[in-house]
């Protein structure tokens, strides 16, 4: 399964399932990173350290070994 | 409150008492000030270091208070900020909530409103930056969203000031009117089990202020308090297997294992939902915003560092270049007010108490504010404009590295200037324990007092052309240490699952000039109060060790040999020995010579220890007390010639090491120490800090000392 860690910039993907749980799980949620969002890589820094993507109109920078728990498909 | 209540007690009728709550950057703090003819309370929260806002005016015949509450996402706990809010919601006794929504991200927004209605609060909704939202071609229809969810919707401009009334008007009616019920359906699976257990509750007719639709969810969400609440009634043995089943079916719909995930998915739902309805968004191309356009060149993955650095700088040079300016002004103002006040008074010792205690120890606090002021006021625009976030984007990947957070530069930095607003800039982390670690090694950047100990160290040992290299070297060795005890603490002390990163990158906005002006001020009159009283204490007691006892006869047969030479340079030599031996003979001489033999391993002699332990007070001091005790008066600064070649023939190299390694690394002076104290919450960090630096930089200073011995 593809992560979001494994997109490249400017690409678009829905959200399959996030497979994490506790306190990151729930924070992930409370940004509306949940199953079925829509959500467009904006900017990786270097060595993909962080990303920023974007969901909805909201723009959410996440560490790339947190990226890596989100399973996403293409649209 | 309900207006039954309101009519037994007409004293308190008349206030309203408001809590202010939205997702972060919703622009509440601007909607707070733009309220006119209001009076701004500025304190904390108890027990946390969180601000707390609250503003208080009259409309028509109510007195308002509205307390400005953290914003927050979701109504989770995990920040101190949102448990301060979370907390106040629950607990604290407040009439009504007025949530603020960032009307050009309604759906987002509705995520947390969807949350407050399931409490049992009157609500009205403040669509704000509605302005905004009109430009970019977002159209509200406020009525239907009213009819749509039950509540008031109104819409305002923190920035134009437009609605601001009608919200004021809106609330005071609200508060006359009955409780809400407002409409939140979600899917019918959910719906169904609501029912259920409303049909329960209604039919054991359970008493609770709350409706039992909203128990109903609550229970299903998983609430803890409303479990704690049931759990202790009777009807709880029936309910159990009621709602065990209840969320069995919720997640079997959701094809979840999780229920707060599958809330969350019907809260987006619902939210989606009421945005379709009341949104009217014109269709523009999709080009890039504003935002979008300054990101891609302020976190570019090859300029955005080399910018970020760039801002630093510029920061520094204006914070300790312009800082410095007003610097001398207060000191020669209070070195005056000293003498002044001095001159009034006839008795010695309360003489000396005032000026050399108090007005000195007072003095000293305020020396800090310009160079305070201006940091603040460079902090709060690189969070006003949402930069912040940026920087911590972009530094998160070196600094986790390390267990530190990308935000954590912002204070580590500021550490070279002056560890006290270091330690009040590292509030700007949000998490607890990322906050605490910053703060524990904040210290090991050697502030601007220390430099005037390394100069004259490194002069008095190294040639001049070598002395910028050694002084480099200390600067740099120091931050290194910092970062692998930042390490070291978090794989020991702060050890744990890493806090989740997750953070909102904000759009891009000017901070008005109000704004920038009430949280600078704030800071500087938080530092001037608290520090201020328990700073001039510290210096009070610092004065006393070392003037303390008086040893009268001392004095008086030094006064007679003073005035019985003529030569000047003589009675410099007797002034200077008579500061010497009475500063010998001081409680904080006693100490020295008492604890020689703890640092005897580093090759300190007496002396050192006393100006070490004298440098707890400020750095500053130590290099006068050295002065002092090798006899070279007073008024010796760090490029004094003579100090230096006492230096460098009294103390041997490896000595030398040591005790710049001691400085380096041990507690920066007694103002910090306060305010690490006050920011990181409890007085047992203190004693952790202390312990903590004063082990590091002996076992180091051990090492230096023998290593440099062995060398040469």
């Amino acid at each position: 399964m593809k992560t979001l860690l494994d997109c490249h910039k400017d690409c678009k993907v829905r959200i399959v399932k996030l497979n994490t749980g506790g306190e990151l799980k729930q924070r992930l949620i409370s940004f509306g990173i949940m199953k079925g969002a829509e959500v467009e890589v904006l900017e990786h820094a270097p060595a993909k350290s962080t990303i920023e993507i974007k969901v909805g109109k909201m723009r959410i920078a996440l560490r790339g070994e947190e990226a890596k728990f989100i399973d996403v498909e293409k649209i | 409150m309900s207006s039954e209540d309101a009519k037994v007690c007409p004293i308190t009728a008349n206030h309203i008492k408001v809590a202010l709550v939205g997702q972060p950057n919703v622009g509440k703090s601007m909607l707070i000030n733009s309220v006119s003819n209001a009076h701004l309370h500025v304190g904390n929260f108890s027990g946390v270091t969180v601000d707390k806002t609250e503003v208080l005016f009259d409309y028509k015949n109510y007195h308002f208070t509205v307390v400005d509450l953290p914003g927050t996402y979701a109504l989770t706990d995990y920040t101190i900020e949102e448990r301060v809010t979370n907390e106040y919601l629950c607990t604290e006794d407040y009439d009504i909530i007025i949530n603020v929504v960032d009307s050009t991200n309604l759906e987002k927004n509705l995520q947390l409103t969807s949350e407050l209605l399931t409490m049992s609060k009157k609500v009205v909704i403040a669509l704000n930056m509605s302005d905004e939202a009109e430009k970019e071609g977002i159209k509200i229809n406020a009525e239907y969203m009213t009819e749509l969810i039950g509540v008031p919707c109104i819409k305002v401009s923190a920035a134009t000031k437009e609605g601001i009334e009608e919200l004021i008007e809106a609330v005071a009616i609200k508060h006359e009117t009955s409780k809400n019920r407002p409409k939140l359906v979600f899917s019918e699976s959910v719906e169904e089990e609501i029912a259920q257990l409303v049909w329960y509750l209604d039919k054991h007719k359970y008493n609770s202020t709350n409706s039992y639709r909203n128990v109903a969810i609550n229970l299903l969400k998983g609430n803890k308090k409303t479990y704690a609440k049931l759990h202790d009634e009777p009807i709880w043995i029936e309910l159990q297997p009621i709602l065990i089943e209840a969320t069995k079916h919720i997640e079997l719909h959701h094809d979840s294992d999780d229920i707060k995930e599958a809330f969350a998915e019907e809260y987006a739902a619902f939210n989606r939902g009421i945005a379709a309805e009341v949104l009217k968004q014109k269709k523009v191309e999709e080009k890039k915003t504003l935002t979008e356009k300054i990101d891609s060149i302020l976190i570019h993955p090859i300029f955005g560092i080399p910018i970020f650095l760039f801002f630093m700088w510029s920061l520094f040079q204006l914070t300790f270049v312009i800082g410095n300016i007003p610097m001398d002004y207060i000191s020669m103002f209070f070195t005056w007010f000293g003498d002044t006040i001095g001159a009034t008074i006839g008795n010695d010792d309360i003489r000396s108490l005032v000026v050399d205690g108090v007005i000195a120890g007072v003095g000293a606090v305020v020396l800090f504010v310009p160079n305070i002021i201006i940091l603040f006021v460079g902090i709060a625009l690189l969070e006003g404009t949402g930069y912040m976030s940026r920087v911590a984007f972009l530094l998160d990947g070196f600094f986790h590295k390390f267990g530190l957070h990308g935000q954590s530069f912002i204070p580590l930095v500021t550490g070279f200037g002056c560890s006290i607003p270091a330690y009040m800039s590292a509030r700007i982390l949000k998490n607890d324990r990322d906050r605490l670690l910053t703060l524990f090694i904040i210290g090991f950047m050697s502030c601007g007092a220390r430099l005037p100990v390394y100069v004259l160290f490194s002069g008095a040992f190294f040639a001049p052309d070598m002395a910028g290299n050694v002084l480099f070297a200390i600067y740099i060795s120091g931050a290194m240490l910092g970062l692998i005890a930042a390490k070291v603490l978090k794989l020991t002390a702060f050890k744990g699952k890493d806090e989740p990163f997750v953070m909102e990158m904000p759009k891009y906005r000017l901070p008005t000039f109000k704004l920038i002006w009430h949280t600078v001020l704030t800071k500087t009159m938080m530092y001037l109060k608290k520090a201020g009283t328990f700073i001039a204490g510290a210096a009070m007691l610092i004065w006393f060790l070392s003037n303390y006892p008086h040893n009268i006869d001392l004095t008086k047969s030094y006064e007679t040999k003073i005035e019985k030479t003529q030569d000047v340079r003589e009675k410099n030599i007797l002034k200077n020995q008579l500061s010497e031996t009475q500063l010998e003979q001081s409680y904080l001489g006693r100490i020295g010579k008492f604890s020689e033999p703890l640092f005897a391993p580093l090759g300190f002699d007496w002396k050192m220890s006393v100006a070490l332990q004298a440098g707890i007070a400020a750095k500053e001091v130590v290099v006068s007390t050295l002065g002092v005790l090798y006899a070279l008066g007073n008024d010796v600064d760090q490029n004094s010639n003579s100090l230096m070649g006492a230096i460098s023939k009294n103390i041997s190299f490896p000595s030398a090491v040591a005790f710049i390694v001691v400085i380096m690394i041990y507690l920066p002076c007694f103002a910090a120490s306060i305010v690490f104290t006050r920011e990181a919450g409890h007085i047992k960090y203190f004693f952790y800090l202390f312990a903590f630096t004063s082990i590091v930089a002996y076992v180091m200073a051990f090492i230096a000392y023998n290593v440099t011995s062995f060398l040469l």
